[in-house]
């Protein structure tokens, strides 16, 4: 089982995620210009400032050649996780539904928060339980997740995270904080898994996700 | 051919940047305003003014959150 991380300029994220596959499985960075995806069995699109936020968060690295590889890959049904402004790329690719804004504060935040599983019935999030909540970082600043289809979404199961009460850090609608396709392969969202995957550092609820597509491929 | 593409949130979704504004500028002694939107705005020369629509849907805007509003500017 080898995880992909696809590494932008501005990405800062992508060691972590490398490191957190690792404890997994095997793990190699993806550079964007490559459109070779090394024969991986799922990607990570890792958090950062991908061309320096440029324009709108995401926007220009969805036209990156790595990226035209990873939407085949997803379309073909491989598991694909955006973290933070992976996520952001991944809308912005039309591989994940709705955007995300400006966080309704202004204002960065940075902090250890309560994520609820809503649906672990997804490549990533099968080694979960429904409603089970994880301890994971967050750090944002345009993390407002917003669709004009929301009850779609929900009636779908394609809400996969959502912020404990209370702690929604960004004033998303219904406290969403991670999404799904239609086929489920593919998932983003806004906290940060690959930060929380050492006690070291607090928490390892951060690795369910990653034994999660481990477990998925395992059963393909 | 110069032209000029305003984008700005769509109607009706949550637009805190243009929130502060209304606040701040009371704090100035600037009063009676309202309704305030903040957008982008992108000046580009272009040979083919015909693709000016593609760019905004592809790249420029994200339809499905920003209103856009293409002129022309002669030059």
């Amino acid at each position: 089982m080898k995880f992909g991380v696809l590494q932008f300029p501005g990405s800062c994220d992508e060691r972590d995620a490398v490191d957190a596959c690792a404890r997994v499985g095997e793990a190699e960075l993806l550079w964007h210009r490559d459109p070779d995806l090394k024969g991986v069995d799922a990607v990570v699109v890792p958090g950062g400032f991908s061309y320096g936020d440029y324009l709108r968060a995401g926007a220009i690295a969805r036209f990156s050649p790595a990226m035209e590889s990873v939407i085949a890959f997803a379309d073909a049904g491989g598991p694909v996780l955006g973290i933070c402004n992976g996520f952001q790329v991944l809308c912005e690719a039309g591989l994940l539904p709705g955007a995300l804004l400006r966080n309704v504060s202004l204002r960065f935040h940075c902090e250890q928060i309560g994520v609820e599983v809503v649906n672990a019935d997804t490549a990533w999030t099968r080694a979960a339980s429904p409603g089970e909540r994880l301890s994971i970082p967050t750090k944002h600043g345009e993390g407002r997740f917003y669709a004009p289809n929301l009850d779609e979404l929900e009636a779908n199961g394609q809400v996969v995270f959502r912020y404990a009460p209370g702690e929604n850090p960004n004033g998303s609608e219904r406290d969403v904080a991670g999404v799904c396709n239609l086929q489920r392969n593919v998932v983003g969202l806004m906290p940060h898994p690959e930060h929380a995957v050492d006690t070291l550092t607090g928490s390892t609820d951060g690795l369910k996700l990653f034994a999660s597509a481990v477990a998925a491929i395992a059963t393909h | 051919m110069r032209a000029r593409v305003l984008i700005r949130p769509k109607e009706g979704i949550l637009d805190p940047q243009g929130e502060a504004v209304v606040r701040a500028l009371p704090a100035l002694g600037f009063n009676g305003v309202s309704n305030v939107h903040v957008g982008r705005l992108v000046e580009l020369d272009v040979e083919d003014e015909s693709q000016l629509e593609a760019m905004c849907q592809k790249l420029l805007a994200n339809p499905l959150v920003e209103d856009y509003e293409i002129q022309t500017v002669s030059s």
